[in-house]
């Protein structure tokens, strides 16, 4: 039975990404608490529903809140402070998730030439899902 | 990790009991996560740029509420349990208590989603 080499001590990839997953989780934990208590602060409770404040919360977008009762929009809801909070959340939540599927391809691929091609095909979706949320995020 | 058996079908027959449960709703939820959030950003990006159609009625299907019903049980359970596997990982002295870990989180999360589920559907039948 082959099987993958065995994890070195000191700083490796799986290492990195390893801590990394862990961090991105809380900082996705602390981005979602500073959307929704912001969210609350702006007047949220009595401008949208439940559904509406989970959804700014998972990303707070403007598009998330255009159906609601929010009276304006702009400037509330899209400046530069979301934005900010927009880049993180898309650069933590992008990172983690595609580390995810990493890990999940490594644990079922058997071949070891599709593991590392679908490796690449990680690190390829990775880069073109940072580019393309970036792009939507700044020009919409 | 080249496996000669198959491991969907005979990891099936394994008993890991709850933090087996746990662990397999993580990894299905981090999955459905990923098509979901990537599909999302991709069709958003075709409704709002390139104006669409196709893009809006994959928009529509996200933004009803059964879906998001069932998208937000894999989000939060996903959410939940990985908090519970950071903070073993800190601590990993607290892993003899995995199953006891497992109950906990289980007893933060039904009321958590049951809470918000309740009304989000409420809004949704009467009207919000």
């Amino acid at each position: 039975m082959s099987s993958r080499p065995a994890p070195q001590i000191g700083f490796s990839f799986e290492y990195l990404m390893w801590i990394f997953t862990r961090l991105s989780g809380c900082a996705l934990y602390l981005l979602a608490l500073v959307g929704f208590v912001s969210a609350l602060v702006m007047g949220a409770r009595t401008q949208m529903g439940v559904g509406d404040l989970m959804r700014w919360t998972f990303f707070p977008n403007s598009y998330h809140v255009v159906n609601t009762n929010v009276p304006d929009v702009d400037p509330g809801w899209m400046n530069a402070y979301w934005n900010t909070i927009q880049m993180l959340v898309i650069f933590f939540a992008i990172t983690h998730g595609m580390n995810g599927l990493r890990v999940v391809i490594e644990d079922y691929v058997r071949r070891p030439w599709l593991r590392i091609f679908l490796r690449g095909l990680v690190f390829l979706l990775w880069l073109f899902m940072l580019i393309v949320a970036t792009y939507v995020i700044l020009t919409i | 990790m080249a496996l000669k058996r198959n491991a969907v079908f005979r990891g099936l027959k394994y008993r890991g009991g709850g933090p087996m449960l746990a662990w397999l709703l993580h990894r299905i939820g981090g999955l459905a996560i990923l098509v979901f959030v990537g599909t999302h950003v991709l069709s958003s990006y075709f409704q709002y740029q390139l104006a669409s159609e196709l893009a809006q009625s994959i928009n529509v299907i996200y933004e009803s509420v059964y879906f998001q019903v069932v998208l937000y049980f894999f989000i939060l359970f996903h959410v939940i349990n990985g908090l519970r596997i950071i903070i073993l990982d800190i601590f990993p002295q607290a892993l003899e208590y995995q199953r006891e870990a497992t109950w906990l989180e289980w007893l933060i999360f039904i009321p958590i989603y049951g809470l918000t589920v309740f009304i989000m559907l409420q809004q949704h039948f009467s009207g919000g």
